[in-house]
Formats: C-alpha cells, sequence, structure tokens
C-alpha cells in the first residue's frame, strides 16, 4: 500500500502469477486432510475399503454426481442456482430411452437408434436449460422458485410418461457411459474426471470462463466492461442442463435401466448442494473452482461407501448421511477460511 | 475555541495493521465539546481505518480510546459504544422500509414497543435539533439530504456526544450541502463534537476549527484551519515528494489543434431514469476534445453519461459515433463500436471486487488478448495490465491483488485502466474523481486530459467543477435539457454554479 508501483509488479512474479490465474493453493487443498482422514477411517472400518476394486466402484457411483455437480457449480459460480438439474438428470434419460427400447421393455415403439436417443437426450437437458435461463435471465424470475417448479413439472413428466413404470434392456451403446470399463477403470469416471479438468481449464483460462466469474463477483461491473452479462448466464444455464443430462446417462448405465425415481425422488440436489459447497462454491456466485468442486465429489463418495461397508442399518442411514453431511459442511468452513463465511 | 477543558473523544497512540500494510501509526487524537475537527488525507491514509476503530468495529492493536476519561467499551460492544460517538457513513445505513421513528430508535427500542413513544421522543430529537422530518415517514420516500439527517438524528437518540461524519456531502447537492454546515454548526453549538471527513478542503475551511491529517497512517500535522493555508494543507497530505505525473493538467496546457473530426453526435435524446430525466439533448464531441456535462443532481448529468455509454436505455434520439448509429442501452455494443466507460458507482459497476487487479483492468480487452480458440494466459494479461496501472500510479501489492482491497482513489484507477486498455475513440467518465484524494484526482484528470491528446474524445459528466478544468466546453444541463455552453476555458466557477441553477447570465449582470 505504501510502496510504490512497479517493482513489486515484478517482484512478486511467481507469486503473482498465481493470483493472477485466481489459483490459491492452500484453499485449493483445503479439503485434503479430512479426505486422508476418512481413508483411514474406511480403513479401519472394513479391510474391502482400500481395494482398487472398492474405489473404482467409489469412482462409478460418484461420476455420475460429479458431472452434476460441475453444471451446478458452474450455475452458482454465475450467482444463480438450478434446483431442476436432479429431474433433468432423471427426464433426459427417461426421454431418451423411451424412444430408444423395445416396447416389451415399456418403449414408446419407435425404437430409435441409441445414438439418436444420446443426441435427443443431450438436446432435452440443453433445452430445460434454456427455458429456465430464459425465465431467470430474461423473465427475471427468481431462480429459486423457478426451477423449484420446474423440478416438480419435470418429475411429473418422468413418471407419466411411462406411467411410473422402469424401462430396461437399454441398448450397448445408450449404456456404454455408464456401464463399461477400462481394465478396472470405468469409463464414467475417466469421462467425469475429463469433464472436471476441461471444465476447470476453461473457467481458468478461457475468456468465456473468466467472464463466468466477473459476472457471479458483479453483474454490472461486468456488463460495464462490454461482457453480454445475459448471454453467459443463459449459456450457463444450458451447459448446466446439459451436464445434468449426462449425468443421469451415466446412472443409467450404472443401473441398466431408467426408474421413475431417478433424480427427483432420490433427492440428488442436496447431494449436488452439498458436494459444491463444501467444495468451496459459493452460493452468492463468484467464486469457487474445479478442484474444490471435485474434493467435495470425492468426500461424499467416499462417506457414503463408509456407511454402506460398515453396514449401517437402512433405517438410520440417511440420518447419519446428512449429519456426516452438515459435519463436512462445517469442517470445509473452518478450513476453508474467512471467504467460505455466510455474511451475519 | 467554542469550548476548553477535558477531551470528549481521545486517541492516544494508536497502531493497527493488515497483514503487512500498516494502516495506522501510533496515532494521537482528541476532540473536545462543542469542536469541529476536521480529519483529511489521501486514500489509503488511514481514515477509514480510524473512523472503524472511533466507531468501535475494529480493535487497535496498540494504544487507547477514551471517552470522558473513561476507558472505551469493548470493541464491537457498538451499543455502549454509540452512547458516545456515533458515526454517520458515506453509505446510508437507514433501513428503507421502515419509518424514520423506527429508524432513529433501531436497535435501541426496549423488548416491548410503544410506538407511541417512539414517535414522540423521535419528534423531540427532531425539534431539539432543529430538524424537520415526521417521525411517520417511511425511510423510502427521503432525500439523500433527509437520510443524513435520521442517521444524525439516531447518533444524537443513542446520546453520542461526539458524532463522526464521513464523507457527509459527497452525495449532496450544494443547496443541501449548505444546509448541512448550518446542522453542524448547531451540534457543536450545543456542545456536540464532530469530527469531519472530507476531501473538499474548502469545506473544511468553511466549519472546522481544527484540522487534523492523516498521512500513510500517520498524523502528520493538528492545527487550527484558520492558521492554514489551502497549499498548506495539501502539502501536509501530500508530502514533500510531489509525483512529477501530478502536474494540473489544465486544457490550456494541451495545444489547441484546428477543428478535428467528430466523434460522437448525439441527436435529440432523452430518457426516462430515476437518475434523472434527458428531454431532448443534442451534442457533438470532436476528437481530442474534453466535453465537459455538468448541473445539479438531478439535472440528468449521469443519465446522459450512462446513455450515451450504453448502459441505460433510451426513450428516443440518436447516438453515432463516427457517423455510425450506436444501439442504445447496449453496453456490449457502446463498447464494441469504440465507447469507455467510467461508471459513476465504482462500487456497483467499476470492478469485481475479489478478482485482481490485472484481470479487472484487462476485462474489456479479454477478446483481444486471448488466442484465436478463446484461451487467455494469466501472464499476458499481467503484461497487457502493466503500462496501464504503472501509468497511473496504482499502488498495490502486485497484480493478482484483489481491488476490492484497494483503497477508493486506486480502485478508481483500475476502472479507469479498464477504460483505457481497450483504447476507446470516445471516453464517457461519469465523477471520475469522486471520493478520491487530491493527489489521485489530478492523476485520473490528467489520465483523461492525455487520452484527448492522443486523439480520443472526452465526456467528462460531472458535477464536480474541480473536475472540469480539464474540459475544452463545458455544457451545462438544467431539467435535463441544455441550458448553455460555456467554450472559452477557463471557466468561471460563480458563473457556472449560476448556470447550473437556471439563472441566465443576462439575469445575474
Amino acid at each position: 500500500m505504501i510502496s510504490n508501483s512497479a517493482a513489486p509488479l515484478r517482484g512478486a512474479a511467481v507469486g503473482s502469477w498465481l493470483r493472477g490465474a485466481n489459483i490459491n493453493v492452500l484453499r485449493e487443498v483445503a479439503l485434503l486432510p479430512v479426505l486422508i482422514l476418512l481413508i483411514i477411517v474406511g480403513t479401519v472400518v472394513s479391510p474391502a475399503f482400500l481395494t482398487a476394486s472398492n474405489f473404482a466402484g467409489i469412482g462409478q457411483q460418484s461420476a455420475a454426481l460429479g458431472v452434476v455437480v460441475v453444471g451446478e457449480s458452474l450455475i452458482l459460480i454465475i450467482g444463480g442456482m438450478d434446483l431442476s438439474l436432479e429431474s433433468t438428470y432423471g427426464l433426459a434419460p427417461m426421454v431418451a430411452a423411451w424412444l430408444v427400447v423395445p416396447v416389451s421393455a415399456y418403449g414408446a415403439g419407435t425404437d430409435w437408434s441409441p445414438y439418436l436417443g444420446i443426441l435427443v437426450l443431450l438436446v432435452i437437458g440443453g433445452a430445460i436449460g434454456l427455458i429456465n435461463g430464459f425465465l431467470i435471465v430474461k423473465g427475471r424470475l427468481n431462480g429459486f422458485i423457478v426451477t423449484l417448479g420446474m423440478t416438480i413439472v419435470l418429475a411429473g413428466l418422468q413418471n407419466g410418461i411411462v406411467k411410473a413404470q422402469t424401462l430396461f434392456s437399454l441398448p450397448g451403446p445408450f449404456g456404454y457411459l455408464g456401464a463399461a470399463s477400462v481394465g478396472q477403470v470405468p469409463v464414467s469416471l475417466i469421462v467425469a474426471v475429463l469433464i472436471f479438468v476441461a471444465t476447470g481449464l476453461f473457467l481458468r483460462y478461457h475468456r468465456g470462463g473468466r467472464a463466468i466469474y466477473a459476472v457471479g463477483g458483479n453483474p454490472a461491473a461486468a456488463r460495464a466492461a462490454g461482457i453480454k452479462v445475459e448471454r453467459v448466464k443463459m449459456a450457463v444455464y444450458v451447459a448446466g442442463g446439459i451436464l445434468a443430462a449426462v449425468g443421469g446417462l451415466m446412472e443409467a448405465g450404472r443401473v441398466s435401466a431408467v426408474t421413475g425415481q431417478q433424480g427427483y425422488q432420490e433427492g440428488i440436489i442436496f447431494n449436488v448442494f452439498a458436494a459444491a459447497v463444501i467444495g468451496g462454491v459459493s452460493l452468492k456466485g463468484g467464486r469457487g473452482n474445479m478442484i474444490g468442486a471435485a474434493s467435495g465429489v470425492i468426500l461424499l463418495g467416499i462417506v457414503g461407501d463408509i456407511l454402506d461397508l460398515a453396514n449401517v442399518s437402512n433405517y438410520w442411514i440417511e440420518a447419519i448421511d446428512g449429519a456426516v453431511i452438515l459435519f463436512a459442511l462445517f469442517l470445509a468452513r473452518v478450513v476453508g477460511g474467512e471467504s467460505t463465511a455466510e455474511e451475519s | 475555541m467554542t469550548s476548553s477543558g477535558q477531551a470528549l473523544v481521545e486517541v492516544t497512540g494508536v497502531d493497527k495493521s493488515f497483514g503487512t500494510t500498516r494502516a495506522l501509526r501510533g496515532v494521537d487524537l482528541s476532540i473536545r465539546a462543542g469542536q469541529c475537527l476536521g480529519l483529511v488525507g489521501r486514500n489509503g491514509a488511514g481514515k477509514s481505518t480510524l473512523v472503524s476503530i472511533l466507531s468501535g468495529l475494529a480493535e487497535p492493536d496498540a494504544g487507547t480510546v477514551r471517552f470522558g476519561g473513561q476507558p472505551a467499551p469493548r470493541a464491537g460492544d457498538i451499543a455502549r459504544w454509540q452512547e458516545w460517538i456515533a458515526t454517520v457513513f458515506q453509505h446510508s445505513m437507514i433501513v428503507a422500509d421502515l419509518s424514520v421513528a423506527e429508524n432513529v430508535f433501531l436497535g435501541a427500542t426496549p423488548r416491548l414497543v410503544n410506538w407511541r413513544e417512539v414517535r414522540a421522543r423521535t419528534r423531540d430529537i427532531m425539534s431539539e435539533w432543529g430538524f424537520d422530518i415526521p417521525a411517520q415517514t417511511l425511510c423510502r420516500d427521503l432525500s439523500v439530504e433527509q437520510l443524513q439527517v435520521v442517521e444524525i438524528a439516531r447518533s444524537l437518540a443513542r446520546g453520542a456526544r461526539c458524532v463522526v461524519l464521513d464523507e457527509p456531502t459527497a452525495a449532496l447537492e450544494r443547496e443541501a450541502a449548505k444546509r448541512l454546515f448550518e446542522r453542524v454548526r448547531q451540534l457543536t453549538g450545543g456542545g456536540v463534537a464532530v469530527l469531519y471527513i472530507s476531501h473538499h478542503l474548502e469545506e473544511v475551511f468553511e466549519i472546522c476549527q481544527d484540522v487534523a491529517v492523516l498521512r500513510d497512517g500517520q498524523l502528520v500535522l493538528t492545527a487550527p484551519t484558520a492558521s492554514l493555508s489551502r497549499d498548506d494543507l495539501v502539502a501536509a497530505m501530500v508530502g514533500d515528494v510531489r509525483a512529477p505525473a501530478t502536474q494540473r493538467p489544465g486544457a490550456a496546457a494541451r495545444p489547441k489543434a484546428g477543428p478535428s473530426q467528430v466523434v460522437l453526435t448525439v441527436d435529440n435524446l432523452s430518457a426516462d431514469s430515476h437518475r434523472g430525466r434527458l428531454a431532448g439533448v443534442s451534442l457533438a464531441v470532436r476528437a481530442g476534445e474534453v466535453v465537459g456535462v455538468t448541473g445539479l443532481l438531478s439535472a440528468g448529468v449521469a443519465t446522459l453519461g450512462r446513455v450515451v455509454a450504453g448502459a441505460e436505455d433510451t426513450a428516443g434520439g440518436e447516438i453515432r459515433l463516427r457517423g455510425r448509429p450506436v444501439p442504445a442501452g447496449r453496453r456490449d455494443l457502446a463498447q464494441r463500436a469504440g465507447i469507455g466507460y467510467i461508471p459513476e458507482d465504482r462500487h456497483a459497476e467499476g470492478f469485481v471486487a475479489h478478482l485482481g487487479i490485472a484481470e479487472n483492468a484487462t476485462m474489456t480487452i479479454t477478446r483481444q488478448l486471448s488466442s484465436r480458440l478463446g484461451l487467455l494466459s494469466p501472464a499476458r494479461r499481467i503484461a497487457a495490465a502493466e503500462p496501464l496501472t504503472s501509468r497511473l500510479s496504482l499502488v498495490s501489492s502486485g497484480p493478482g491483488q484483489p481491488v476490492g482491497e484497494l483503497s477508493g482513489g486506486n480502485q478508481q484507477k483500475v476502472t479507469v485502466a479498464r477504460t483505457l486498455a481497450h483504447d476507446p475513440s470516445l471516453i464517457v467518465a461519469i465523477t471520475p474523481t469522486r471520493g478520491v484524494d487530491v493527489a489521485s484526482k489530478e492523476l485520473l484528470l490528467g489520465s483523461l486530459a492525455e487520452a484527448a491528446a492522443g486523439g480520443a474524445g472526452v465526456l467528462l459528466c460531472s458535477d464536480e467543477l474541480s473536475d472540469l478544468v480539464i474540459c475544452d466546453r463545458v455544457i451545462v444541463l438544467v431539467h435535463g435539457e441544455v441550458f448553455t455552453e460555456f467554450t472559452e476555458p477557463p471557466f468561471d466557477r460563480d458563473e457556472l454554479i449560476v448556470a447550473t441553477e437556471g439563472i441566465a447570465q443576462e439575469a445575474v449582470e
């Protein structure tokens, strides 16, 4: 503050490069101690925990959630919120599968090619995002109530279309993303990791990614700097919808079916928000990154796995799961520093 | 001296650091009952920190605060603190949807509220100090000036005998500011101590008996204002070294070019805005020309700037840049066309607080900086920002420092850098020096004059007459219409003031 301008600019070159790229190393690995602790706990709880196949299982189960978390994180960073991702996650694969599978598996009888089905899935995800974005950005409606309403509409459609039946005998290519493995490594995990890395790099090094932070941090300032704020927001809602649909496709492949429960009735949106927030994505916009979001997803995955391995009674598992998430939120707040605090 | 004897508020040896920044160093300050003490200093000199400590919001690292000889309450115990001292901040602390009476007693009502009594006590305070705002009015319906009165009344209602006024005239019109001075005199006359913080030195000379100067966290001067000249005060604020770039950038200093190309044409522009409406404004700005626009707060000065910059929509009329029409209400297209924009309120529109200096300064040129695929390297961003920030003598800990951490003047430099970065052919600057210290002010105005010398047109919309020294012409708006135009610098301050009131020159003479 008292020093003069030019010298410190060069002096702190490395540190400033890091800060210039908006990297705060300490904050980004903030969850690492917690993860290590959980792994120790898991190892103590069950000898089956620290095995490659168990971790492959965690990866496969977390991949679908992770992809949705990427979408929700983007929406949170622009200062929005989308509760309906959980319904998109159910409806998009449901409609796609309905058009693909035979009548005997409760299909529509159209018997479309699975590739066409996947295309339809992506289009549905994008279209839902577009409608949400339109209502919120152009219609200037409150994002919470719009997407809450949308959640219920979509979940209703999901049940209505197939009268609460479960669609099965998904053709190979349709289920490939969720079911296949390369060696021990599930394809869904590979794809999810790629999505995280690509999104992380995009946010950090792409003009569009930086615009997302600017819009979330201060939309008026972003607009004054010539950024097309509305277009950025719309694009992010669309991307969120598409990512939720891809997550849903992974889940459908993993369980080889699309149930009426997938998404909304499983209540996955709580886990989506929890993973993002544990990972340091601010609900007020402008802050958050993919390393954090990924740590949040991994943390929830490991917690779920440990609860499974510990044979916690089914009657109690939700209470314990919820309590662990609340505890993790608190821990993330403590290790994440002041910037993760809510204003009182 | 209106009063003597024991100090009402006494600060001794106060130190305060934030990280490596020493915001205050061994500050001693005392205020007596009935005294109006001015506190001046450049942005970043430590005024805000001192105010936080005096308001009980921050605890000093060392040193003491005493009220009437007693040690001050624990920092953070605002209720007890406010029995002694209360601050009227620049940003209003009024709850708009509550009544005047509720705001005056906000947080100080008993558990069961007797509204009749609260209103009666509000009326008592108002009449005791000669204020005239009905207790039942909703604060939403009050003017900025009246809101300030409510805040002062709130301080007095708590029993505070020392009132800190932080930049109280920043949002006031001239007449309202005069009425404020009257109120300050009433307060001091009634034995209240006032700490008056301002960038406007003439105000300090007008109403403060004494003045204290902070520089780099140290109190460098405390003296009766009568014993000082304006230059003495500026010298104390700035210190011995004045940067070479702080020469006064008068319009006369620039070579007068012949008639150059018209950059901006505004034709019959009208707009409805809560900032003041426009009713058919036409004007033109040539390349290399600085055109000032001034007027009273609601005359439409800021609206004109915002509409030209595309930050606000029009209700009619046309804006042309180099002969090409610019679509109204689209900031992105206006910028693409070559219109730079320095907004009125930098906190609202000037920067993204938690992003770094380099990123904010280059926010307008991400397209140019990024590769064909849109990739943008932080190193390139920093390299692009460096010449801008050093030209504006921006003081920071590095290009990655979040802009929210900077002082007001340095934040404004980031906003200006962001505008200069995209090399606009027209710069719209709205009150670019508001809340900025003297030296930064000259740097900022100098950078605009420099941009004009480089061939840009500048539309400088400001109600601060001291900004207009760099202008080649000044257009005065009254009620959203062009009232008159001054074409020959230097401009006479009094003539300008008279014109902003809508009084024609002939009538005066």
